[in-house]
């Protein structure tokens, strides 16, 4: 019996992956352990064991393969005894006809390369092998553009000349059956929404082309979309368009932190230098603490108040965005925040954070200070209920108490909130707490 | 006070023990009460002891027609008592099964008549044991699932006595095989009496008021049974009224008003009584607790909801289809409800298959031709007779017919009839082809076995598409 090796999903956003490089060529033995491939994920490079051993049969998938769907089979092992030439890959059914695509709105896999998704459909339980420990995910009905639909609900569907795409199923598993298209009125959406749901590879996002007759093809060079940046399109169209979110804007002396900084880095062991950021990092953790009620995320089912302040931090990578997160940063020093920030943030560069390393977080926090930025105001992170967006600290003109003019050290901060959550007078007062902790930074030692 | 159960179901047919198990599947610490039998009317005194019985008639029909299929068979012939026997035998041994299935599932079952008074969260319940004494329990929640019993009607003279004038009980269990009976009603209990006794020699004459028999089914099928009962030597009466059933000494009476307006008094040895049923509704202070009833019924919502705190109520007690599998699967509906779990699905009556188990059998699903026009749909139809179908006729079986008709718009199955052999058993693909919503082109691109009855299923839809294959 030969064993298939299937795309594992590596995190729980995967639907696909490029398998960047085989670590084993065909007629290797490999055991249990073993370090197979290198798949490029949506946020970073991970590295495939095997769980089974055997002879490498077969390398169905070759090297810098994009587009690989979670599931899809890889690659086949034979067992033990088991002739390895004899095998064949597993068959290929057609797989569903695809929807009609508007070509630059996907791009296609290298011309030549197997179609590795066509298989994930033939894959029985019993012969399934997952080659990582994460837990593959059912896939969305609208992944891969197909629509649960009861054969009558499309007949009825086409008559009445209503948008199946549109409407959400009331039958077993969401599947679309009569009385959900009974009850939808004729043209609810727009015909073109069906081509968007196809084309898009989230189902979500309209569909993105440059017209030729507007821009000449030869006038640009298409770069295709690699896995982060498809989920960084895909998850802040998403919150932009589902969080009603609002921003508020609050000026900060940092002239107190700054100087407190330096007494830490002068009083810290060697090799620890503590930055601006790291001390927000705490001051946001300590609000968070300060006001629970702003430590939450929206759910249909009720609001999740978080007991830690886990803090994603907005780091810039090569061609996108990543948020890898302090966890518990309520309960760590400057020291430890500092260090850790250090390595997640060269890691995230390299693209070697691991997915629970950028997931899990309760609030966010983004730094545009060094590149001068005034004042913005981020996407908030969803399911997080609010996110930081940290100015540049400049030197600007302030009216002290007394009435006079005088030169401090001043920084802008927005919070957006998502309403849903957080009230503005919740979003205010944590505000007020983040200040306090920002210019009586002796207070986070309390 | 605090709660002994999150649920007391009473009633043990196959309502309140199907529900019983499942509530025990999904957690709830269940009890069921029962005043007779475990298994209810179903298992003890219907669906499957007159299964029984039918089966013995089906065999006594065949051993009669043994030449047809070249067998030689002296003198086939059958002892009543045994007959009997076997069919009260088979109801005992399912009846063991539910007792085992309460065991297995750790469900409390309390012997006796339970009664309900005020209390909270829901209605306590009071059991009186076969001792006389009464025990209360409080329970989370109670679901009513005491069934149903055959109809009198005083006002028309139509009482049963149980002992010349029978309900479907005297006439599962008969002391003496009568040689003229009447069968007031021709529903499916009414014509699986008729059938049995006709096989048993009896001379059987059915009355019905509307004017066909099977009057739910289609009326293309109720005709078809007609001819072939007729056929069998079964007298029937349609369009006729029955007044004034009266029990003498060893004979019964009945004033018949035939459809021309002709009455005259008849006489038979014993009558069976099928024309209707009527919910258990009494003797549970269900008034008391402000439970709404109509029609002897308990009215509920889609979900089995009485509208009294904590009390809910499935099965025949909640109106008509009077059927087994209505009962078990509104009993699941109302339990997931309950318990918050499961894809709970409020209670839809429309794609209950119907069954009658006589000779030949009938079975059907949604709705018939003419409610199918009276709806307003623009509809085809397709129909396959049994003499074009290889098996049937290897069977000996080639009379029977299947039906079905669509929504010519979207190809909506909208019902299906069947009349003939293994029917009962065949109706089944169309149920699951209407709950998973096929159109025509879906059974008509689906594979059927052959050699097998059930190709006339296919035969019908192509039948309705004008391109059936074998006729």
């Amino acid at each position: 019996m030969s064993i298939n090796i299937t795309m594992p999903a590596l995190s729980p956003t995967m639907e696909e992956g490029t398998l960047s490089k085989w670590l084993v060529k065909e007629g290797d033995t490999i055991s249990s352990g073993d370090v197979i491939a290198e798949i490029e994920t949506d946020k970073a490079t991970m590295e495939v064991e095997a769980v089974d051993e055997g002879t490498v049969a077969k390398l169905l998938v070759p090297a810098g393969t994009e587009g690989v769907k979670v599931n899809a089979v890889i690659a086949v092992l034979a067992e033990e005894g088991e002739d390895a030439s004899s095998i064949k890959a597993p068959e290929a059914k057609a797989a569903p006809a695809p929807e009609p695509k508007a070509a630059e709105a996907s791009p296609k896999p290298t011309s030549g390369s197997p179609q590795p998704t066509s298989q994930s459909q033939t894959i029985t339980q019993t012969d399934t092998k997952i080659t990582a420990a994460a837990t593959p995910l059912p896939s969305a009905s609208t992944s891969d553009g197909r629509i649960k639909a009861s054969p009558l609900a499309r007949r009825i569907a086409g008559n009445k000349g209503i948008d199946l795409a549109s409407l959400s199923g009331t039958g077993p598993r969401g599947r679309i059956i009569k009385r959900d298209v009974e009850n939808a009125k004729p043209g609810a959406a727009p015909v073109t929404a069906t081509a968007a749901a196809a084309s898009s590879p989230d189902g979500l996002i309209l569909p993105q082309v440059l017209d030729d007759r507007v821009y000449a093809p030869d006038s640009y060079e298409l770069k295709p979309l690699d896995g982060v940046r498809k989920v960084v399109a895909k998850r802040l169209t998403t919150s932009f368009m589902q969080v009603p979110h609002f921003p508020l804007t609050v000026d900060l002396s940092l002239d107190r932190l700054l100087a407190s900084r330096t007494a830490i880095n002068n009083a810290a062991d060697k090799g620890v230098k503590v930055s601006v950021n790291d001390m927000l990092i705490k001051a946001c953790a300590l609000a968070l603490m300060d006001e629970p009620d702003c430590n939450a995320s929206y759910t249909d089912k009720g609001i999740a108040y978080h007991k830690h302040a886990n803090v994603s931090v907005a780091v810039a990578i090569d061609g996108g965005l990543i948020t890898p997160v302090i966890f518990k940063a309520e309960t760590k020093g400057l020291a430890e925040i500092s260090i850790e920030m250090k390595d997640l943030a060269t890691r995230a560069r390299d693209r070697k954070l691991k997915p629970q390393e950028y997931t899990g977080g309760t609030f966010s926090i983004s730094n545009l200070g060094m590149f001068g930025i005034k004042s913005f105001a981020s996407i908030i992170n969803q399911p997080e209920g609010m996110i930081l967006s940290v100015g540049a600290g400049e030197k600007r003109a302030v009216v002290d108490a007394k009435g006079g003019v005088v030169a401090a050290t001043v920084m802008s901060v927005t919070l957006t909130c998502d309403h849903r959550v957080i009230g503005g007078a919740e979003g205010a007062k944590w505000l007020q707490a983040f200040k306090r902790y920002v210019e009586t930074p002796e207070a986070m030692l309390l | 006070m605090s709660t002994q159960y999150d649920l007391i179901v009473i009633g043990s047919g196959p309502g309140g023990y199907v529900t019983a198990i499942r509530a025990s599947q999904l957690g709830m610490k269940t009890a069921i009460v029962e005043r007779e039998a475990l298994g209810g009317i179903c298992l003890n005194w219907g669906c499957i002891p007159t299964k029984a019985l039918l089966r013995s008639a089906e065999v006594l029909y065949l051993a009669k027609h043994a030449k047809d299929f070249g067998l030689v068979i002296d003198k086939a012939d059958f002892d009543l008592q045994a007959v009997v026997k076997r069919s009260r035998g088979v109801a005992s041994q399912l009846s063991n099964g539910v007792k085992f299935l309460m065991k297995k599932n750790k469900i409390d079952v309390l012997e006796g008549t339970a009664r309900l008074e005020k209390g909270a969260p829901a209605p306590k319940v009071i059991v009186k044991g076969k001792d006389g004494k009464d025990t209360s329990y409080q329970s989370r929640h109670v679901i009513l699932a005491t069934g149903a019993r055959a109809r009198d009607i005083p006002q028309a003279g139509l009482v049963a006595d149980g002992k010349l004038i029978w309900t479907y009980r005297e006439a599962m269990t008969p002391d003496v095989m009568p040689k003229r009976l009447l069968v007031i009603g021709s529903g499916a209990i009414g014509i699986e009496f008729a059938s049995f006794y006709n096989e048993l020699g009896a001379e059987v004459t059915v009355v019905e008021v509307m004017d066909r028999i099977l009057p739910v089914e289609d009326e293309e099928i109720s005709k078809l049974a007609e001819k072939e009962f007729k056929k069998q030597g079964l007298n029937i009466v349609t369009g006729a009224k029955v007044e004034n059933v009266k029990a003498g000494k060893s004979t019964v009476t009945a004033d018949i008003t035939d459809k021309t307006g002709k009455k005259s008094t008849q006489e038979f040895d014993r009558a069976i009584l099928a024309v209707g049923i009527v919910g258990n509704v009494e003797n549970l202070g269900l008034e008391a607790l402000g439970a709404k009833i109509e029609k002897t019924h308990v009215v509920v919502d889609g979900f089995g909801k009485t509208g009294v705190p904590g009390l809910y109520a499935i099965g025949d007690l909640t109106g008509p289809p009077w059927l087994a599998h209505k009962a078990s699967h509104e009993g699941v509906s109302c339990v997931e409800a309950i318990a918050g779990k499961g894809h709970a699905e409020p209670f839809d009556a429309s794609n209950i298959p119907g069954c009658t188990y006589a000779h030949p059998q009938v079975a059907s699903v949604g709705l018939t031709e003419k409610a199918a026009k009276e709806k307003g749909y623009d509809i085809k139809v397709g129909r396959f007779s049994f003499i074009g179908n290889g098996k049937a006729i290897a069977l000996g079986e080639q009379d029977g017919l299947t039906k079905v008709i669509f929504d010519k718009k979207t190809g909506e199955l909208l019902g299906a009839h069947m009349i003939g052999a293994e029917v009962t058993e065949l109706i089944q693909g169309y149920v699951i082809a209407r709950q998973g919503e096929l159109t025509e082109q879906d059974l008509a691109h689906t594979v059927f076995a052959h050699p097998t009855i059930s190709e006339t299923m296919h035969e019908a839809v192509l039948d309705a598409e004008g391109r059936v294959l074998h006729l």
